[in-house]
């Protein structure tokens, strides 16, 4: 399961940061604290994540307790996948 | 620390004053400054412009303000009526120029019915459409809704994923973007400078179209909340038609609010959230005075944050990697 934090690490670093401090995106840190995805930020990585793990989100789980950090997308695709 | 109090009085203004200061610093800003002849104005038949054409009015007489309609195809015949009715009102020299034949050959419609068409397979030209925003003020994340409307009326409403959303934003901008370059063109010919039209909220919140309505040489009203843009609506004498008017987006083929679009609430209550936000007010407060939970005002709050930060880049001129110390703005 440490697949879903590496792919969606990846996604971030690749698209979000382009190139920058991979140890910026550690398990924990908030996306929108540290400024690392912006609103239209949320709404590409939804995207990724409905077409990279085959889920829908749903619009009431588009909250920072399902998508602001590694570790609650983590947690959150885990309970769509089950 | 919060050292004021939210009463109902905190967005009144003293209009004569206010507009004496505006007219002043709009003959300073253009005459002096940018040495233009007078103002180009774009009239959209809402408060916003009519309020900064009758200033610019007031500041520089009816001869040297030049009105221009610019309808197209999803915008109102209502808000042409009112434009017209203001520059009528106003005595100022008018031009209606429609904008759709510009934006058909430049593909704004096409790319927007392209990504409407692929959330909608059924989606046809004759169907009307608009965009909603949803999430932000119930603390989820802001998104998107993408509404169209069939010739018989039946109703279809879908989440917008960013791609489509971004490409309907996109090309809707045109109109904006289009719009500017008329203006432009006439502020060239006659050495006039253009006026940009945002009240505090827009402006605040970025609600404009970056080179679109956001360019402009002087913004008169930027620093006035929008209930306050209604006062010197009333100050300066506009129709009733104007000084009633409700704030619409004029952008989509369905009608649509600015609350519906963009802001989390009307704007009345959405200028007081802003105040009580700029002047420290408690979530708490500023609950107990919209009616709302503690919870939700806290959500308004953050949402302003939000859309302070996803739009800075609307703010940002050009940067230069090094400075150019020889080259400043006008202060």
């Amino acid at each position: 399961m440490n697949d879903i934090k590496s792919q969606v690490r990846k996604y971030i670093l690749d698209n979000f940061l382009m190139g920058g401090d991979p140890d910026k995106v550690t398990d924990s840190v908030s996306f929108i604290e540290k400024g690392i995805i912006d609103s239209t930020g949320v709404l590409e990585l939804v995207s990724f994540i409905q077409e990279t793990y085959k889920i829908r989100v749903e619009d009431a789980e588009m909250i920072p307790e399902n998508l602001d950090s590694l570790d609650k997308i983590e947690k959150y695709v885990r309970v769509k996948l089950a | 620390m919060a050292t004021t109090k939210l009463t109902s009085g905190v967005l009144d203004i003293d209009a004569p004053a206010v507009t004496d200061r505006i007219c002043r610093r709009l003959a300073e800003i253009v005459v002096k400054d940018q040495r233009r002849r007078g103002v180009v104005v774009a009239l959209s038949g809402g408060i916003d412009s009519s309020v900064c054409a009758a200033l610019s009015v007031r500041a520089f007489g009816p001869g040297r303000v030049f009105g221009l309609l610019l309808p197209e195809k999803d915008s109102s015949s209502a808000s042409e009526d009112q434009g017209r009715l203001v520059a009528e009102h106003l005595k100022i020299e008018h031009l209606k120029q429609d904008i759709a034949p510009t934006l058909e050959a430049i593909g704004c419609y096409r790319w927007r019915d392209e990504a409407i068409s692929a959330v909608f397979p059924d989606y046809r030209k004759d169907w009307k459409s608009k965009i909603v925003i949803a999430g932000g003020v119930d603390g989820r994340f802001n998104y998107f809704r993408l509404v169209v409307q069939a010739p018989d009326g039946t109703r279809h409403e879908q989440r917008l994923e960013h791609k489509q959303y971004l490409q309907i934003v996109a090309a809707t901008n045109f109109k904006q973007r289009i719009r500017k370059t008329i203006e432009y063109f006439h502020a060239d010919r006659l050495h006039y400078a253009v006026v940009g039209t945002p009240n505090r909220l827009e402006y605040d919140q970025g609600f404009f179209v970056k080179n679109g309505d956001g360019s402009a040489d002087v913004k008169p009203i930027a620093h006035l909340y929008k209930t306050q843009v209604y006062v010197l609506a009333r100050y300066l004498g506009l129709p009733e038609a104007i000084c009633t008017s409700k704030p619409t987006t004029d952008t989509y083929s369905l009608p649509q609010g600015q609350d519906e679009f963009y802001f989390a609430l009307p704007y009345h209550k959405m200028d007081v959230a802003l105040w009580a936000h700029n002047h420290g007010i408690s979530a708490a407060e500023l609950a107990g005075t919209l009616g709302v939970s503690v919870e939700q005002a806290g959500y308004i709050y953050q949402d302003i944050e939000k859309k302070r930060s996803t739009t800075r880049y609307l703010h940002s001129k050009a940067v230069l990697v090094d400075k150019v110390g020889e080259i400043s703005p006008f202060a």
